[in-house]
């Protein structure tokens, strides 16, 4: 096993360990530390595909603002106070076979892939932020910049609704 | 990826190189703290410590050894392991940001050329920023952890003024990266050697850059997360021991790297003014260059960390409006506009504009 091949392996088991994490840590603090974890597994996939962009940009974005701003949310409502209401037993049934049923079809999915070596591009650039960039700018520049609309229009969104009542409507 | 396939030389090369920059930050961050009380006693006109050593030189050591073997207080209602955490990843963070500096150019050493930058991944700056974005974890998670109502004000008000001013330094960095077209640090410095310093192109993002430094390393006029008079301690209430000394500690070594960064971005890194570097070398020979270039960063560092006490020592801190104005209301729209006008003057340059 080469050194890639160990970091693979090292960085899924940790993904799903974070993973698991998330969803079966009773604080929800916690679980937003172990999603952290899983962001951190996953941009070491991406580094070892070359994709050191996607990386950073993968823990700036998630893991430093987003989560930062999770964290932000779970600290400020006091969670301790609302004590977690029992779940329907109907509800728990249905819900495990939901689970059930995405996992018979994730399995079914992921058993006609390709085993075998895993591959990893390590010859390919295209992972880069100069080749990233140079995609972005002149194949897809349309999608591109509408998308830029669209993040501008939610920001703006997000500053009405941020606004207090009053000072909307005192501005007509 | 050749990286990865251990070529026992670089590990080696690598591991060296990693502990000396390590111990370096942690020594200027330790000598720091003595410079910034002899720099408030000149400023206070008092005489600052001058007991432990010939002018106070060991007092450094003696604190650190006060905090070590004064008695670790956990709260009881707090979450222990996040207790320990907070502190720790807020050092880890303060340290990972020297990876990407390149400290000088090459020495020769063994029939090798070893580069003085721990790795120079391509993306350099934008590894700098995502280690600034973590940085705030380290805070919250100890405010929080502390199960006080006061370090959760703190750790909330470093939180909110570190990601707003996370914004206005990224958009005054893009006008730089628009004029270098790289994000490799190394890179930058080597366009810095031949040319102008990017201080004389990118003034206005640099002063942007400078009080967002500021207000990323919670420093004067930027430290609300620890108003004593407002939180008692802020966010480090309730810490005690080395754990407090960590987080004061991590505080100067985030302000010796992001004077490193600055340098680095700004004041042309590892260059020695006024010299022509490739001459030099010449007549020099490699080793002594680097120790020479090493010299320059080092003291246009120091510079900048003077700077950084003489604000503290004479700007009265802001209030929190004040803060959140500055950030969202004046710096964001000046970043914005500095690269609206860097955009339109690398356009028009590029269109064969001369002017």
């Amino acid at each position: 096993m080469g050194t890639t091949q160990i970091l693979f392996w090292f960085l899924s088991v940790l993904a799903i360990v974070g993973a698991i994490g998330v969803i079966s840590s009773k604080n929800p603090l916690y679980g937003v530390l172990w999603l952290i974890i899983v962001f951190f597994a996953i941009s070491g996939h991406y580094v070892l595909m070359n994709a050191q962009f996607l990386a950073i940009v993968n823990i700036i974005v998630y893991a430093g603002a987003i989560m930062v701003l999770f964290t932000f949310v779970i600290m400020f409502i006091d969670l301790n106070e609302h004590p977690e209401i029992p779940k329907n037993i109907y509800l728990k049934i249905a819900g495990l076979i939901a689970g059930l049923c995405l996992l018979i079809v994730l399995v079914a999915a992921l058993s006609h892939s390709p085993t075998g070596n895993i591959e990893m591009k390590n010859g390919t650039n295209v992972g880069l932020i100069k080749y990233l960039g140079k995609t972005l700018f002149n194949d897809y520049v349309v999608p591109f910049e509408i998308s830029s609309v669209l993040f501008l229009s939610a920001m703006v969104g997000a500053v009405i609704i941020g606004k207090k009542e009053k000072e909307i409507n005192a501005r007509g | 990826m050749h990286l990865l396939a251990i070529d026992w030389a670089v590990f080696t090369e690598k591991l060296v190189l990693i502990i000396v920059v390590v111990s370096a930050s942690l020594v200027i961050a330790m000598y720091s703290t003595y410079a910034e009380r002899k720099i408030a006693a000149i400023i206070q006109d008092r005489r600052g410590p001058n007991r432990a050593g010939p002018f106070g030189i060991l007092q450094p050591l003696a604190d650190g050894l006060k905090l070590f073997f004064k008695e670790e207080i956990i709260p009881k209602f707090s979450s222990k392991f996040l207790f320990i955490l907070g502190p720790s990843i807020a050092m880890l963070t303060a340290i990972m940001i020297g990876a990407v500096i390149p400290w000088g150019n090459k020495i020769h050493l063994f029939n090798r050329d070893i580069s003085l930058q721990i790795a120079d991944v391509n993306i350099g700056i934008l590894y700098v920023f995502g280690i600034v974005s973590l940085g705030v974890y380290g805070i919250m998670i100890g405010g929080w952890a502390s199960n006080n109502k006061f370090s959760l004000l703190g750790a909330m008000r470093a939180a909110s003024q570190i990601i707003s001013y996370e914004l206005a330094m990224g958009i005054s960095l893009i006008a730089l990266l628009m004029l270098s077209g790289t994000l490799s640090l190394k890179t930058m410095v080597d366009q810095q050697m031949d040319h102008w310093w990017y201080i004389f192109k990118q003034p206005l993002g640099f002063l942007i850059f400078l009080v967002c430094a500021f207000a990323e390393t919670n420093r004067t006029p930027f430290d609300l997360s620890e108003a004593e008079n407002e939180l008692i301690g802020g966010y480090h209430s309730e810490y005690s021991s080395m754990k407090l000394g960590f987080y004061l500690f991590a505080e100067y070594v985030n302000m010796f790297l992001s004077s490193a960064v600055m340098v680095t971005l700004f004041f042309g890194g590892y260059d020695i003014p006024f010299v022509n570097d490739h001459t030099l070398i010449n007549t020099i020979g490699t080793n002594w260059m680097a120790v020479l270039q090493g010299g320059a960063f080092f003291i246009k560092i120091v510079c900048f960390l003077f700077l950084f006490m003489w604000v503290r020592w004479t700007i009265p801190r802001f209030r929190y409006d004040q803060l959140m104005n500055l950030g969202w209301k004046i710096l964001l729209p000046l970043a914005l506009f500095n690269m609206l006008v860097t955009g339109a003057i690398i356009l028009l340059h590029q269109n064969n504009w001369h002017f």
